[in-house]
């Protein structure tokens, strides 16, 4: 991506709501054709971020450009960007053909260019044939499909979306998530995707941005955000994270060796914006990167502990186990294949763990 | 029979029923009754004191042939539907303004708008001729500018200040029932239109308008109606050329004491009115239908 100019440059952008920060200072590049996540609890400022790309907000202060222009003070309706409303905003007066070619109309492409693109809108989002229903008359995934053609339609350069799956039930939304994908990848326009579903960013996105407050609190892609968290909150809305207590041994440049409780030492590389409180620094260990050893079972690395409760999932079985010498029972996901979904609460269980799944977080002191 | 009475007496129908049947008692007994006897009234024949009860259709006849009457209809029809029309196009910009730009002070605006309410409806009246009389404020303002030289006098006493006073005693009831229609049209409906290209033209004309049609609908009726057979206003302000149809109605009930006359007048009088109503809420319907296109 460097070298290649960013679809969306987003500068210094702040918005003020009175004395209330909803954005501060934030600084993004998305790239062209890349399926981008602003993710985060809610009231972080994603929609306000969403909403000012749309150009249905205005930043207080800095910029924002669409492939090279400067819009920040654009209107919405000159952009080369298009909306999938959370509520999806369907024309309720229109029926569905004249909703998709509600934007069309100023284009003035003449009655056959026009149905043509309506049709094969309807197509791209399988809705052939539905046309000449109404708004109200549509389920919500069709109703969502009807605002994603509509917006399509018009060709954006950046099609935005504003949680558009979480009206939907959980079987309808894995199935829209798979195909928002393909659709995104077929047509290869941009797409800049808010969520507050950790899950549908990863499953969805190139890169995510994590935001908590107004502020951006980390860029990645998928997998190095859920594996290499740079703070405990960004861990923490990713997914379960054990939290140990470190102590800094040795320190190497970007590299820190670290001793941490009952995992021992390890050298670990130091994420941006790092802090270290008096020689303490907090390390995390993923759920799933703990495995309970079965009898007769070794590993290099090997914890003991005892079971303090359990949680049963069907598919996996989650786990706390307490260890001697660490405040906070550890928690772990463990998949029922061998009989982990049998294991009494009480029993004593051995763990094996990889040096190299600990992370260090960038904000010192655990608990 | 009597289970079937006794489970539809427990049900949720009839406990409704029984909630609102002092209320509709009490109109029917104010409101359905007198138009009855109204109709009766309008078939029968009156000489002096005497009613005679026999069917007849001499009072119609006479309400739809005699030019006065007739002129009277097409007066009153027409400056009620004037005044309708007027009335809706003025509340409905203050109806969006406070809707969509009134922000938190909305209700302080709504307020506003109720103000004059405090005052009687006579005094509102009669502030319109001091308004348009021969030495009122519009006269003495334009005198003053120079723009005239001596007071104009076709201000008052007509159809035209009958309508100017209607237009300002009804704008507030046809503001609210539009207010309420724009408050409910969902908001991401109107920013969708913008995101796909509406300027505030088409945003009005393509989204605002149309799904705020039921209000424009009421509001156009409920000035409407009532306008029609205004008797005060024009008594007031009408003089002879703004005289409408209630006048007429009052003579027959009072002095010329012709009580079928009158009654035949107030039932064609609701039978055009509803009429006019219809075509005109048709006739909305269609030109937002066009426009939409």
């Amino acid at each position: 991506m460097p070298d290649v100019k960013p679809m969306i440059e987003i500068r210094n952008v702040s918005r003020h709501f009175g004395t209330f920060r909803a954005l501060d200072q934030i600084n993004l590049d998305v790239a062209a054709g890349e399926f981008f996540s602003l993710l985060g609890p809610s009231g972080c400022g994603k929609t306000t971020l969403l909403r000012m790309l749309a150009g249905l907000d205005t930043p207080t202060s800095g910029t924002i450009s669409i492939d090279g222009a400067d819009c920040t003070e654009v209107r919405a309706n000159q952009r080369p960007t298009n909306m999938v409303f959370q509520s999806y905003a369907i024309f309720p007066h229109l029926n569905v053909a004249e909703n998709v070619a509600y934007g069309l109309k100023r284009m003035r492409l003449g009655r056959v260019e026009e149905a043509r693109r309506v049709d094969e809108a309807l197509e791209m989002v399988r809705l052939p044939g539905f046309g000449a229903r109404k708004g109200n008359e549509l389920s919500g995934g069709q109703r969502q499909r009807v605002a994603l053609a509509r917006a399509l339609v018009m060709r954006p350069k950046v099609l935005l979306l504003d949680e558009p799956l979480s009206a939907l039930d959980k079987k309808l939304r894995e199935e829209m998530q798979t195909e928002l994908r393909t659709l995104q990848q077929s047509v290869g326009i941009t797409f800049v995707l808010v969520t507050h579903d950790q899950y549908e960013a990863l499953a969805l996105s190139d890169r995510i941005a994590v935001m908590f407050g107004g502020q951006i609190a980390q860029v990645a892609s998928p997998m190095e955000i859920y594996q290499r968290p740079t703070t405990r909150k960004v861990a923490d809305f990713l997914g379960g994270m054990n939290f140990l207590r470190g102590r800094i041994a040795a320190e190497a440049g970007a590299a820190l060796t670290v001793e941490t409780e009952r995992f021992g030492t390890a050298t670990l590389t130091k994420p941006p914006g790092f802090t270290a409180s008096g020689g303490r620094a907090t390390v995390g260990i993923r759920p799933e990167r703990l495995r309970v050893l079965w009898d007769g079972e070794r590993a290099e690395h090997e914890l003991t502990g005892r079971i303090a409760n359990r949680a049963y999932f069907g598919e996996t079985t989650s786990l706390s186990v307490a260890i001697d010498g660490l405040e906070a029972p550890l928690s772990i996901v463990e998949t029922n294949t061998f009989g982990a979904d049998e294991l009494n609460i009480g029993a004593e269980v051995r763990l094996a763990f990889d040096p190299e799944a600990l992370v260090l977080m960038a904000d010192p002191d655990a608990r | 029979m009597s289970g079937r009475v006794r489970r539809w007496a427990g049900s949720e129908a009839a406990r409704g029923l029984a909630l609102i049947s002092p209320t509709l008692l009490y109109a029917m007994a104010m409101l359905l009754l007198p138009v009855i006897i109204i109709i009766l009234f309008s078939f029968w024949k009156q000489t002096f004191l005497t009613v005679d009860h026999s069917f007849r259709l001499d009072n119609y006849r006479a309400a739809l042939t005699q030019p006065i009457y007739r002129d009277l209809f097409l007066r009153s029809l027409w400056i009620s539907l004037t005044v309708s029309v007027a009335t809706v196009v003025m509340a409905y910009p203050v109806a969006w303004y406070i809707s969509f730009h009134g922000g938190r002070n909305k209700n302080l605006w709504l307020f506003l708008i109720t103000v004059p309410f405090l005052t009687s409806y006579l005094l509102r009246v009669m502030s319109w001729k001091l308004v348009l009389g021969y030495n009122g404020v519009l006269n003495s303002l334009l005198l003053w500018l120079g723009l005239i030289h001596s007071p104009i006098e076709s201000l008052l006493y007509n159809a035209d200040s009958v309508i100017i006073t209607l237009v300002h005693s009804w704008v507030a009831f046809a503001i609210l029932p539009i207010f309420v229609s724009l408050e409910k049209i969902d908001r991401s409906l109107v920013e969708a239109g913008q995101d796909l290209g509406d300027g505030l033209f088409r945003s009005l004309t393509k989204i605002v308008l149309p799904l705020s049609l039921p209000g424009v609908t009421s509001a156009f009726l409920i000035v409407m109606i009532p306008t029609v057979g205004d008797y005060v206003t024009p008594k007031l302000v009408g003089g002879t050329e703004g005289v409408m149809i209630a006048s007429a109605i009052e003579v027959n009930f009072g002095r010329a004491m012709n009580w079928p006359l009158g009654a035949a007048l107030s039932v064609t009088t609701m039978v055009l009115v509803a009429s006019a109503a219809g075509l005109m809420v048709l006739a909305l319907r269609l030109a937002v239908r066009g426009v939409r296109r």
